[in-house]
């Protein structure tokens, strides 16, 4: 422990968000320093690099209008900690943590690191507890459960916000809704995404978090701004008992703000400009969600990717499904032909789904039928591409009543619109549609 | 061992620090700051030394002291590592849970084994016996295995005295006649492979209980295999499985950079299914070694040594192990973080380039050996690589083929269409059906190779027909090639594909040879139907 603040003036370089400090005698990496600039800005910033007295500073805020020689930069001797307390509920935040919605700051009742701990993997629980997001494609055949992490690979122009939106209003699970809540975090949004979403969070019955990085926010904000939802999402969960939806939109604009930085930090590129560390960094945050033995509480974790080029191996969503059990890909093709949500099930995964389901849980056919569909789908897909080729007058009556399947599948299965179905209306429709096709198997 | 020395930091850049103290040697271990985070020296300079942490270094300070323990980062071995679930620097997570709760914090933790535990020792020499390196004096009893306690590689002698019944690790169990003692645990430099006294070619295989890949493509015992796979192939599913059935003795599997929620999964199904061949919860033949992804990186570097350090000592004591690591790729980044923190010159894709030259010199600790008592033991790997994008061109999965023995490519389209294990039958290869053909021979089937050929050709044909059966139409083919897909669509649903959730999770030999031969019995039947048709059209 450092007996006073430490304060310097000797500034050598500003570049973007980082400020490099030198002659510096005492310092440790993640502190917090405040800085103190010309026409009484005054921003916070945090040390990311020692090398002997010269300091690197990642600042936080707008850096427009700071100069070398005017710079007072205070070492304030502690780590960047989130104040928490459960007056948190309902609060909206900026991606410095300050409050949006003019109301007073709470009173903090603890202080943690915003960087938070790994969870210890012995003391993990197995995700395994249903949640019902009332849409088909997603409850029947990719079924999220508490504790998971599950993404939503999006192209631009698709309707992941109103899938997302969806999901809010309707997610339940099967019991325990009073201790639910949801963390909204908004990466990079537009004003127009953002109202959007904004409408739909103050229509949803449950309680809610929001912290918001807007577009034209500044760049660095939008890493920690996750950071701290999922700090205040740890202590919601593990320490209130609480179950906790953390959805976060967009991830694709984190990882351009973690490019964005980087660069600007000289460091070495990797695949498409991306770092070679962004697998870890994409991890610390999605590994944060799941379940504790010690706690009754949960983090799910819904985070939203744009697909650059709608490519799927592009490094966002590759590291991203790497490290998330799973993934609920969105379709072009279905989108143009109308079908709400557009849904791809073939490439959609969850992993968890076969411990979340069947007896006791959902119902015990469950994992039968989205076998039987998915079977089913998955060839009357394949053979439409033959009716391409040779037309459907040369293909054989069994390829010609799967072809009818995958259509009526699709816009009357995983099409819904605003509908929400409960698992078991879910399951009845799907059983419906193999019968009127003679394709049910009762294996039970 | 050499005298403690303290400096201090002198800057801080991610996990790399420098500190000024001097008089450390490569890759010693250090101490580094007030919390006594755990590190290891990378590089040396003229009066400054570079050290790599392995834990978060998150409020590290400037002028924090450092301190040399004058030994290297090392694994420690002895009985009680069984069932003991570990971090890339070989913390028990259980010992951690206790101290830090649910959240890791980074702290000192000293002991890896459990120094007040009692065993009973029973001991196989006697005073006055001449041993050396590698003699087995005695063993322990460990749930279901003896567990052999050795001469450590350096030293040799007379014994003077052996000690017998209820004892600790702590206590020595052997003095020999220069005053040395011997105790039931030592401490190997993971980096350094254990010495033995010569290496075997692999032989005979590990049996994992996967149709596709005992049958086609099979492990032999200290081979590697490896399993490339881009995400939601199953390649962690299929080490899982693999890693509960095979029959081994004991079980190293390495979580390296993975999702926490698989290992508490894995966890729990391991220490609730029993072992057929023991009758003992699979946990207590397997040591986990757990560095998820979101734990420091690296540990995760560092995981993968200790891994195969403790495959090793289990095959010096005379057993057949199996090292499943998930995922390769995993420790090649942090490799590459480490490398790129280092400043070191970049190769492809950002690796440095000696990646290539520390994956062979890892797989190369795989292997069948005459142990320094005179055992056989043997260690086998199975690696599962995460190409990025699902390319194989990528510098790991490039780097592996050329010393992997076995090449099991996991295949997005079979995994779309939900066909497990999605190995697919046209690219993958195994060195070793050579080598194995004898054995499958005599102790399973005569005709193990001829039907194994015969299955090929039929995958091989149908492969062929498939361009032309997608224009025609089933319809449109000849009736002996219509035979070949209709078999072939047997050989995939009912064959190749297994379902890792039900009893068939695992498949004998015996029982993998007789369901391919009533499918290609089918096909040789039917083969013959369409010849003698064909005659009867002539006649």
């Amino acid at each position: 422990m450092r007996l006073s603040e430490h304060k310097y003036r000797t500034t050598s370089r500003i570049a973007g968000q980082l400020l490099y400090v030198e002659n510096v005698h005492a310092a440790r990496i993640g502190e917090v320093v405040k800085v103190f600039g010309p026409h009484n800005i005054a921003l916070e910033g945090e040390i990311l690099e020692i090398v002997r007295d010269n300091i690197l500073i990642q600042l936080f805020g707008e850096t427009r209008g700071l100069n070398t020689e005017d710079l007072e930069i205070v070492f304030t001797d502690t780590i960047r900690q989130v104040p928490l307390a459960r007056d948190i509920i309902g609060r909206r935040f900026n991606g410095s943590f300050a409050p949006l919605d003019g109301l007073p700051m709470f009173y903090a009742s603890e202080w943690r690191p915003a960087r938070g701990y790994p969870i210890n993997p012995v003391a993990r629980l197995k995700p395994e507890e249903f949640i019902e997001t009332g849409i088909s494609a997603i409850d029947g055949l990719n079924t999220l459960v508490k504790g998971q992490k599950l993404p939503i690979f999006s192209c631009a122009g698709l309707p992941a916000k109103e899938l997302v939106a969806h999901i809010l209003q309707n997610a339940r699970l099967r019991e325990s809704s009073k201790r639910f809540a949801v963390i909204f975090v908004a990466l990079g949004l537009t004003f127009h995404e953002y109202s959007f979403y904004l409408d739909a969070l103050q229509n949803i019955e449950s309680e809610f978090v929001a912290i918001i990085n807007m577009a034209d926010d500044p760049v660095m904000e939008r890493l920690m701004a996750p950071r701290f939802a999922l700090t205040v999402a740890e202590y919601l969960a593990f320490d209130h008992d609480m179950d906790i939806l953390v959805l976060v939109t967009d991830m694709t604009n984190y990882c351009d703000a973690l490019r964005e930085i980087s660069n600007a930090r000289k460091e070495l590129p990797g695949r498409r400009g991306y770092q070679g560390y962004m697998y870890s960094d994409l991890a610390s945050l999605y590994e944060r969600a799941g379940r504790i033995r010690d706690s009754k509480g949960s983090i799910t974790m819904i985070p939203v990717i744009t697909m650059p080029e709608d490519d799927i191996t592009h490094p966002i969503p590759d590291l991203t499904g790497y490290i998330t059990e799973g993934q609920i890909v969105l379709s072009r093709e279905l989108h143009q032909q109308g079908i709400f949500p557009p849904i791809d099930v073939l490439p959609s995964l969850s992993r968890l789904m076969q411990k979340g389901i069947g007896p006791g849980k959902t119902r015990d056919d469950h994992r039968d039928l989205a076998n039987q569909l998915y079977k089913n789908y998955a060839k009357g897909r394949e053979l439409k591409k033959l009716e391409a080729i040779v037309g459907r007058d040369g293909m054989a009556e069994t390829d010609q009543l799967l072809l009818d399947f995958a259509v009526v599948f699709e816009n009357e299965f995983i099409h819904q619109e605003k509908q929400t179905r409960s698992i078991y209306n879910t399951l009845d429709k799907g059983s419906e549609i193999l019968g009127r096709f003679n394709l049910l198997q009762h294996n039970l | 061992m050499k005298k403690e020395t303290l400096g201090k930091i002198i800057s801080i850049s991610g996990a790399t620090v420098r500190t000024d103290l001097t008089g450390l040697t490569l890759f010693e271990r250090v101490s580094v700051g007030e919390h006594n985070l755990t590190g290891e020296v990378v590089r040396l300079e003229k009066d400054e030394a570079v050290l790599q942490v392995y834990e978060d270094p998150s409020g590290l300070g400037l002028n924090e002291p450092v301190q040399g323990h004058g030994v290297s980062l090392a694994t420690t071995l002895g009985p009680g590592l069984l069932s003991v679930m570990f971090d890339g620097l070989q913390r028990p997570l259980d010992a951690l849970l206790e101290k830090t709760g649910s959240f890791i914090h980074p702290i000192h933790l000293p002991s890896t084994l459990d120094f007040t535990k009692q065993w009973s020792f029973t001991p196989l020499v006697n005073r006055g016996d001449t041993v050396a390196g590698g003699v087995k004096i005695g063993y322990i009893d460990e749930g279901p295995f003896q567990h052999p306690i050795i001469i450590p590689a350096d030293k040799n002698g007379r014994v003077k005295s052996i000690a017998q019944g209820t004892i600790t690790l702590d206590e020595p169990l052997c003095e020999l006649d220069d005053g040395s003692m011997i105790f039931g645990h030592e401490s190997w430099s993971m980096r350094i492979p254990r010495p033995y006294r010569k290496k075997i070619s692999p032989q005979g295989p590990v049996i994992t209980g996967q149709r596709i890949i005992d049958f086609l493509f099979p492990l032999a015992r200290g081979g590697t295999s490896i399993i490339p796979g881009g995400f939601g192939t199953g390649k962690t599913i299929l080490e899982q499985t693999i890693a509960k059935h095979a029959d081994v003795d004991i079980v190293i599997y390495a979580g390296c950079g993975e999702r926490g929620n698989e290992m508490s999964e894995l966890i729990e199904e391991f220490l609730h299914l029993v072992d057929p061949r023991t009758n003992c919860p699979l946990m207590d033949r397997t040591v986990l070694v757990v560095n998820t992804s979101n734990m420091p990186v690296a540990a995760r570097e560092a995981s993968i040594y200790t891994a195969v350090t403790l495959g090793e000592y289990y095959r010096d004591l005379g057993f057949h192990v199996l090292l499943l690591a998930d995922s390769i790729s995993r420790w090649a980044e942090a490799l590459r973080e480490i490398s790129s923190s280092l400043e070191e010159m970049p190769g492809e894709e950002g690796y440095p380039t000696y990646l290539a030259s520390r994956l062979s010199s890892f797989v190369e600790r795989a292997g069948v050996v005459e142990t320094l008592s005179g055992d056989i033991g043997s260690l086998s790997m199975i690696l599962s690589v995460s190409p990025p994008g699902g390319d194989f061109t990528e510098p790991v999965t490039q780097a592996l083929l050329r010393t992997a023995g076995a090449f099991l490519m996991l295949d997005t389209t079979l995994a779309n269409s939900r066909h497990f294990p999605a190995i697919n039958w046209m690219q993958s290869y195994s060195l070793y059906q050579n080598i194995l053909a004898d054995y499958f021979k005599n102790n399973v089937s005569n005709d193990w190779e001829v039907l194994r050929n015969l299955c090929r050709e039929i995958m091989h044909k149908e492969e062929s027909l498939k361009e032309i059966m997608e224009i025609v139409g089933i319809e449109g083919l000849q009736e002996q090639d219509r035979l070949v897909m209709t078999v072939a669509e047997k050989i995939r649903s009912d064959f190749l594909a297994q379902n890792a959730y039900t009893a068939d999770a695992f498949c004998e030999p015996q029982k993998t040879m007789d369901m391919i031969r009533s499918i290609t019995d089918q096909f040789l039947r039917g083969q013959n139907q369409t010849a003698g048709k064909g005659e009867n059209e002539t006649l």
